[in-house]
């Protein structure tokens, strides 16, 4: 089986006032219809590493890659308009901040029949009838309020809803989810990943799951790979976490809050340089 | 330490004072400009115009008033270096002194249409309700009529001439303004940041005016620098009508109103001040499309 | 120090907030918990005064709220929002963005107190001129906490203020208030869905479900697992399975 999606040797810079500075260096994954953890504290390249699977990042950026390739789409050398197809249609990226990437002064319903519609021919009465079934299928109580909210009426988790809404309506083959659930209580972000659970199963998507809540990815996904500095430290089986040996994923592990017994304080992670060096 | 105002000093990482940063930031925005060639092109063209403008008595050749009859509609020679008008009038000298009115007027216009638009669409979207809808109404009054014909009220009201000139196109042109100011207010009104220099307990003035009109800047700068052009035309139609600039006066839309009729024989005596209004119009827009991704931190 | 009567907040058709009682004492920290769009973040913001249509009474160290807060107020309660992103003014640098309630408190020193706020809440010097665009979420929320340290509150409600940050982050953000709160008796009020965060900061804490509080506990029987409601038994019995210690 082709892989849905290839990286191989990616590197992406920024322009600094000193030069590049570099986000991604040489990130190499391959995606099956499967789903796949990515993993690390916050500057690791994460986002970064998701928006250049969709080509959305700012023009200022370079990227260099060996192989980027999704759904049989080579990314170096796709058109934009070859782009705007797969955008949507084939990849749908959960942003890591919802209500700031929502339209503000637009309805939130209209915004999902809008994207369903932009991928399935049909009538405007069918993009609502479908826009509302995607808002109860992710738990929101009252559809038809939330359809015509305007995101700054909605909580946060609902507009962490909305956006994975919008990002279903399309019904795409990957879809990459940058911390979708990180304003979600338990309950809502248990039903919504066996939402996308189904989906990988019954339809073979492939799923990236952006998150730094380890528990939840080792819970949740096949694989994860834990990046630091914009590098790979290591790649496991989700149910292999508890066993990880790099230092820095068992310094994420160590510093959770823990509901059964009190601790006084956190412990924080003493970074070492070596690791950007390594493995 | 590297030096005040060094290279290094200007683009440090890690700025020393408010003042090492604020001019760090300057630079960092000229370099961003320096990148964008037609901005550059747009910004030298600008200044160019602005120092012909300046410096008119130096470089005019002849009285720009002066008629001669004996060489009307002249071709260039090296006497009249752009030929010369249907009286005898060297063309270069009054192009060189219409800049002076020309630029003059959309400068004035634009700085009484720009923040008149940016504060009544800030203040009608922030406050919302009632005044919102006062302030729209009136905008949507000032925007039923057509332009010249509501500038020609106004100059007929008052004085024909410059000023009024000014103050009828201004008068006429600040709705769309208000508009723009208005729609993106309403994007970041209900914004978190705005909610929170609320709770410090800023007051509603210091709020718009420090933290919703600056976001609404930059769309206002490029459609000013959009309508720069028309705002010259409309001067001139308005000269053409005997409403705004009065001959003798060399304003460059006056120039080509009252010439066109040679256009087909002595084709250039229209089309010089032609030339003059589409570069300074051209340049305008190159320079307002660089500013404004230089006034956004995040495009840089 | 703080007393909420029988808060009710409607917007229009929609009842967001249904009859919430609740009291934290001075120098607590009193968590809020519950299911999304179940009223919490309404709570702080009628607290801080950012929505108008409330009725029922608030009142403050003994002082009724009203409609409209005075200077004194701003200068007492300070909030940190949920979304790091959108909190922040995106045209603003962090200096500009802290020097502000000391421009409208009229608050002296205002160089070195911006130094001295970004260390305590161990941000690097660089930061100082950056914008929120160049930041990492992480280092976004320890600005907005910042922002709202800087004129001395002494009342923080703190919104969600780690649900946006990795798991690092969280543990230094949530060390930093814990220090905070030691040293300056800082009164809070932290609203999480994560119970966790929630019960290694709060000493009482109280559940919501669609607008109305439906229980309150404490630390100790949050940790034991000693609630009565079904609602909050089922979270504590998700939080469980979540950090595989069910
Ligand atoms: N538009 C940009 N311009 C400059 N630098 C950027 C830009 N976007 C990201 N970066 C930098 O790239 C690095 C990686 O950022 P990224 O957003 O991928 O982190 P992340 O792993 O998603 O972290 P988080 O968990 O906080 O979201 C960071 O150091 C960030 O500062
Ligand atoms: N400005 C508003 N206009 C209309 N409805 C609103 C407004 N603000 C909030 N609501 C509604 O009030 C309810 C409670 O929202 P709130 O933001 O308090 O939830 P929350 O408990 O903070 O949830 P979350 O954990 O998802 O952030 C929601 O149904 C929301 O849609
Ligand atoms: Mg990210
Ligand atoms: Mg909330």
């Amino acid at each position: 089986m082709t892989p849905l999606a290839e990286i191989r040797g990616l590197h992406v810079d920024f322009p600094g006032s000193t030069g590049w500075q570099p986000a991604v260096r040489g990130v190499s994954l391959v995606l099956g219809r499967e789903k796949l953890g990515l993993v690390g504290e916050s500057g690791s390249g994460k986002s970064v590493t998701g928006r250049a699977l969709m080509r959305l990042l700012p023009p200022s950026a370079r990227i260099r890659a060996e192989t980027l390739r999704v759904a049989g789409t080579d990314l170096l050398t796709a058109t934009p308009e070859a782009m705007r197809r797969l955008r949507g249609a084939r990849i749908g990226l959960i942003l890591q901040d919802p209500k700031f990437s929502l339209n503000p002064v637009m309805p939130a319903g209209e915004q999902i029949a809008e994207a369903w519609r932009a991928h399935h021919r049909g009538s405007r009465r069918e993009a609502r009838e479908a826009a509302l079934e995607l808002l109860s299928q992710v738990l929101i109580r009252d559809p038809a309020r939330v359809f015509a909210a305007y995101p700054h009426e909605l909580s946060g988790g609902m507009g962490q809803r909305v956006m994975i809404a919008m990002m279903l309506a399309p019904g795409p083959d990957l879809l990459i989810a940058d911390e979708p659930t990180s304003a979600l209580d338990a309950t809502v972000q248990a039903e919504i990943l066996r939402l996308l659970d189904r989906l990988v199963s019954d339809r073979g998507m492939g799923l990236v799951l952006i998150s730094h809540d380890l528990p939840l990815v080792s819970r949740f996904c096949d694989r994860i790979v834990v990046m630091y500095g914009g590098r790979v430290m290591e790649e496991l089986r989700a149910a292999d976490l508890h066993a990880a040996r790099h230092p820095y994923t068992r310094g994420l592990l160590n510093c959770l809050p823990r509901l059964d017994a009190a601790r006084q304080r956190l412990p924080v992670l003493a970074r070492d340089p070596a690791w950007l060096e390594g493995p | 330490m590297s030096a005040p105002f060094s290279r290094e000093w200007l683009l440090s990482d890690a700025p020393e004072s408010r003042r090492q940063a604020a001019w760090g930031q300057r630079y960092q925005a000229w370099l961003a400009f320096r990148r964008n060639g037609l901005a550059m092109a747009g910004l030298a063209v600008v200044l160019l115009l602005l120092a012909m403008a300046l410096l008119a008595p130096w470089l005019a050749t002849h009285d720009p008033g002066a008629q001669n009859l004996g060489v009307r509609l002249a071709p260039p020679s090296a006497t009249h270096w752009l030929g010369t008008d249907e009286l005898g009038r060297d063309l270069w000298s009054r192009l060189v002194f219409g800049a002076r009115i020309t630029l003059g007027m959309v400068v004035a216009v634009v700085l009484l249409v720009a923040p008149l638009g940016l504060i009544v669409g800030c203040a009608a979207g922030y406050a919302g309700g009632m005044v919102d809808r006062l302030l729209m109404r009136v905008t949507d009054v000032f925007l039923a009529f057509p332009r010249l014909v509501l500038a020609l009220a106004f100059v007929a009201a008052l004085k024909p001439g410059v000023e009024s000139a000014v103050i009828a196109i201004a008068l006429t042109a600040w709705p769309p303004y208000a508009r723009l100011a208005r729609a993106e207010t309403l994007t970041v009104r209900n914004a978190d940041f705005i909610a929170a220099v609320r709770l410090t307990g800023a007051s509603a003035t210091r709020t718009v005016l420090r933290h919703v009109a600056p976001v609404a800047v930059p769309s206002l700068v490029v459609r000013v620098t959009l309508d720069m052009s028309s705002f010259i035309l409309t001067a001139a139609g308005l000269g053409f009508l005997g409403l705004g600039a009065q001959p003798p006066l060399p304003e460059w839309g006056t120039m080509i109103a009252t010439s066109r009729r040679f256009i087909l024989e002595q084709w250039w005596v229209p089309l010089i001040p032609g030339i003059a209004i589409f570069l300074a119009s051209l340049a305008f827009n190159l320079l307002g499309d660089g500013l404004r991704d230089v006034l956004d931190p995040k495009q840089r | 120090m703080i007393e909420v009567r029988d808060l009710n907040v409607r917007f229009g058709k929609v009842h967001a907030v249904r009859g919430a009682s609740f009291t934290v004492a001075e120098g607590e920290s009193f968590g809020l918990v519950g299911e999304s769009g179940s009223g919490k973040s309404t709570v702080l913001r009628a607290l801080a005064g950012l929505v108008t249509g409330w009725t029922g009474s608030m009142s403050m160290a003994g002082c009724a709220l009203g409609r409209r807060r005075d200077a004194a107020f701003h200068r007492a309660v300070q909030m940190v929002f949920q979304d790091p992103y959108g909190s922040l003014h995106p045209r603003q640098t962090v200096d500009r963005i802290l020097s502000e309630p000391l421009i409208v408190h009229r608050i002296p020193d205002a160089d070195q107190r911006i130094a001295r706020a970004l260390e305590e809440v161990a941000l690097p010097r660089a930061v100082r001129f950056r914008f929120p665009h160049q930041l990492s979420g992480g280092q976004r929320q320890r600005v907005a906490v910042a922002r709202a340290l800087i004129a001395g509150p002494s009342v923080l409600l703190l919104d969600e203020p780690t649900s946006a940050l990795d798991a690092t982050v969280q543990a230094e953000v949530l060390n930093l208030l814990a220090d905070l709160r030691a040293a300056r008796r800082l009164t809070c009020i932290l609203v999480s869905h994560n119970l966790a965060v929630v019960a290694h900061l709060c000493t009482r804490l109280a559940v919501m479900q669609q607008g109305e509080i439906v229980e309150t506990l404490d630390e100790a029987a949050l940790r034991g697992g000693r609630a009565t409601h079904p609602h909050t038994k089922e979270l504590i019995a998700l939080s469980r399975d979540l950090d595989g210690t069910g």
